[in-house]
């Protein structure tokens, strides 16, 4: 198999194309990668990565394109593989043609191989989404019957294409009905498979949902020959269908039909996630805290052990909080398990921290002020340490604010310019006709970032036991409840951690806190060693002002309040004195 | 080797317990139970200094010809029963030590769950796939905390995730003190 595909994927000697294969192959991926030159550059690195040289289509719209020919999971999955590209990692034209031609294969019955595409095939058939439909075909109101539908697949195949086995064709028209909600000339009509995949793959990066089209279709091919629903159907629930569909839905077809997992968050969805995100917390750097998103996730309606368990799954460093990535965890594992998907047993390593943040990484979040709080790390986690740093140093940074903001303002933008073109209609609709997933979730404030920064500033403060003895830092355990933390590993731990910890691990951490502070520099891949160790050392400058500043805060209540004492008892003397003063004048 | 484990909330009520061999659970039970009162007078004993200094580990509560039982409390009253079988002798204080605050970690990471409240059983999951209207409102999952007891205790896990471990698993009603 490997060998095969190797060979298939190699220079292509066993991959013959007739020359209607050609041309649909070569306009699907122009389209494939046309879409990825234009789109919001969708998918995985890897395509950016394989870019040189040859044209490559970008996973995403490719994706579409698979889910588009109705094909199993499974199926997709296998076709990806043989086809090459999870080899390579993209979609080259050898690997693209070779997948669309064991497409052509499965949907003519035969097994997934390579041995299957050496014989003659049809096209591959593609679904594409009803507003494709409308485009296309104006009125598709005049639908023939079942019989005329599919003379005309098969003559406009077999004109167009080379001679097919009438049978196949047969056999699966139903599933070529819906996709025939034809005019009526038969030039037009041979040009529909084509002119829909590619409008489909063209629409399918801006819009969000080619997966209602492909939803109806259970419902449209029950009805069976009459042709005259189908086609009809769609004019009628056109606009209104895209906008009602729930986002649950469109992920369902997204999740259940991609040829990896289920537990791949499509950039749509990430927008979705980013945008719920910010709505509990503007600061997309920072996280959410328990209580909120307690409170936010049970509006979803799952029972509360299913919410705890994803909690567990998905808050990967057991904080009591989420960041964005373990939020975008979360939030997919809630809409898989409301599309009935069952919960895994683990966190899948599509939706891990480190992978969501690889993935999707945004340019704005690489601010230079932030090196690593990291615990060990795999290689090219540059933009994943930016984020876990953020996630921990934000309460750092709350003094300074102006560093954030600029980062947060940048982050806004970056986000809000890419989500609105996606999902403000979206979300109009979702709150309306959402299940109850999100209500427009109320503006909840985020919780206490300064309660936390004043925890961190404590932790701080512990390494800085051994060196600075201050009596203000010694009492601190006392007057809060349980600010210990190691700061380079964890963040600060929720109030139920107890204090006893705290002292246990006070020692630890200061020694910690020290050699961690540098080793976690180590993992840093050579390539960003200058801007790393440019980072580290404004991190250590930070950090260490920020210490100070904590102390020397520290250091100034007490003086306020031993000030306040003082003047109590200097009041105090003083109403003697007064009361006395008589006397003695006396 | 620990054969029973117990998570006691502040009002001596049990809030996890598993015992390894599935006979004599209630023999461990008890002995759990009878434990509680030596735990009360350690604490008191120690009450006097600040809560600061008192010392999380209680160390061996009372011996047994057959097991030992050690204890540990939390600053929040939260008590870790373990038995331990007396047979092993190669079991020193350092790793009963070292057990304890596993046991704590764990325990806090459940309480980091928003889903938790502190209070209620800490319950094993795994009807979760199974039965899509579990009604079960009462207790958080805490599967992972499930796990990692039975991984710090060395105890083996059941072989598949969806079988309960019903040997192990304790009836509610006879957990009611």
């Amino acid at each position: 198999m490997e060998a095969a595909a190797g060979g298939g994927c190699g220079s292509g000697p066993p991959l013959l194309l007739s020359e209607g294969e050609q041309q649909c192959y070569s306009e699907l991926f122009a389209r494939c990668a046309g879409a990825a030159g234009g789109g919001p550059g969708p998918g995985p690195p890897e395509a950016a990565r394989a870019a040189p040289g040859a044209a490559t289509a970008a996973s995403g719209p490719v994706a579409d394109l698979f889910r588009a020919s109705q094909l199993p999971g499974e199926t997709l999955h296998q076709i990806t593989e043989l086809c090459g590209a999870k080899r390579v990692g993209y979609f080259g034209p050898t690997q693209f043609y070779v997948a669309l031609k064991l497409i052509a294969a499965a949907q003519s019955g035969l097994p997934v191989r390579i041995e299957s595409i050496k014989c003659e095939l049809p096209l591959p058939r593609f679904m594409m989404s009803k507003t494709d439909a409308e485009i296309r075909f104006g009125n598709t109101g005049e639908l023939h019957g079942t019989k005329v539908q599919v003379p005309y697949l098969i003559t406009e195949k077999n004109t167009f294409k080379r001679m097919d086995d009438e049978d196949k064709q047969e056999t699966q028209s139903p599933t070529m009905s819906p996709l025939a909600s034809p005019p009526s000339s038969p030039p037009h009509y041979q040009r529909v498979p084509l002119s829909h995949g590619y409008s489909k793959l063209r629409s399918s990066t801006e819009q969000m949902h080619p997966a209602p089209y492909e939803a109806r279709q259970p419902l449209v091919q029950p009805e069976g020959p009459s042709l005259g629903g189908p086609g009809a159907k769609p004019p009628r629930h056109q606009a209104s269908l895209i906008r009602s569909f729930s986002v649950e839905r469109e992920l369902q077809d997204n999740n259940s039909s991609y040829p990896d997992e289920p537990w791949r968050i499509t950039e749509e969805q990430r927008e979705y996630y980013v945008n719920q995100f910010r709505s509990l917390q503007p600061d997309p750097s920072s996280f959410i805290s328990g209580s909120v998103a307690k409170n936010f996730f049970t509006k979803s309606k799952l029972s509360i052990p299913e919410l705890s368990y994803i909690w567990e799954l998905s808050d990967a460093d057991c904080d009591g909080a989420l960041t964005l990535p373990e939020f975008c965890a979360a939030f997919h594992l809630i809409v898989a398990r409301k599309n009935g998907y069952p919960l895994p047993e683990g966190l899948p390593p599509t939706l891990q921290p480190e992978y969501l943040q690889a993935a999707f990484p945004k340019p704005k979040w690489e601010c230079p002020l932030f090196d690593s709080y990291s615990e060990s790390m795999p290689a090219n986690q540059q933009p994943h340490d930016l984020n876990r740093m953020e996630k921990l140093s934000i309460k750092d940074m709350a003094d300074f604010p102006v560093p954030i903001q600029d980062v947060t303002g940048d982050d806004k933008q970056a986000l809000k310019s890419a989500a609105d073109e996606a999902l403000p209609k979206d979300m109009s609709e979702d709150s309306a006709s959402k299940s109850g997933l999100l209500p427009p979730p109320p503006a909840l404030p985020p919780r206490p970032c300064p309660l936390q920064s004043e925890q961190t500033s404590e932790a701080e403060l512990h390494p800085q036991l051994s060196r600075a003895p201050s009596q203000a830092a010694e009492s601190s355990p006392t007057k809060k409840d349980i600010p210990y933390s190691q700061p380079p590993s964890k963040p600060i731990r929720r109030k139920f951690r107890p204090e006893n910890q705290a002292t246990e691990n006070q020692e630890p951490s200061t020694t910690a806190g020290g050699p961690a502070s540098v080793a976690t520099v180590k993992p840093h891949p050579a390539v960003q060693k200058q801007s790393s160790k440019q980072k580290k050392a404004i991190q250590t400058a930070i950090r260490k002002n920020k210490e100070a500043n904590a102390v020397l805060a520290r250091l100034n209540s007490e003086l306020q309040q031993q000030l306040k004492e003082v003047h109590q008892e200097r009041i105090a003397l003083e109403n003697q004195l007064e009361q006395l003063r008589p006397v003695t004048v006396l | 080797m620990a054969v029973c484990v117990a998570v006691i909330a502040k009002e001596n009520y049990p809030l996890y317990i598993r015992s390894v061999p599935a006979e004599n659970e209630l023999k461990f039970h008890y002995m759990v139970h009878t434990s509680l009162d030596v735990v009360d007078e350690k604490i008191s004993a120690m009450g006097k200094a600040l809560v600061d200094q008192r010392e999380l580990y209680l160390g061996l509560l009372y011996p047994t010809e057959d097991y030992k039982v050690y204890g540990y409390v939390t600053n929040s009253k939260v008590k870790f029963v373990m038995v331990v079988d007396s047979s092993n002798t190669a079991l020193r204080d350092n790793e009963i030590r070292s057990m304890f605050r596993k046991l704590h970690n764990s325990y806090t990471d459940v309480m980091c769950n928003p889903f938790y409240n502190p209070g209620d059983r800490i319950q094993s999951s795994l009807q979760i796939n199974t039965d899509l209207t579990s009604a079960c409102h009462r207790g958080a999952s805490q599967r992972s905390f499930h796990v990692r007891v039975f991984q710090t205790c060395s105890w083996e896990l059941p072989v598949s995730p969806h079988t309960a471990p019903e040997g192990l698993l304790v009836a509610g009603p006879s957990m009611a003190w």
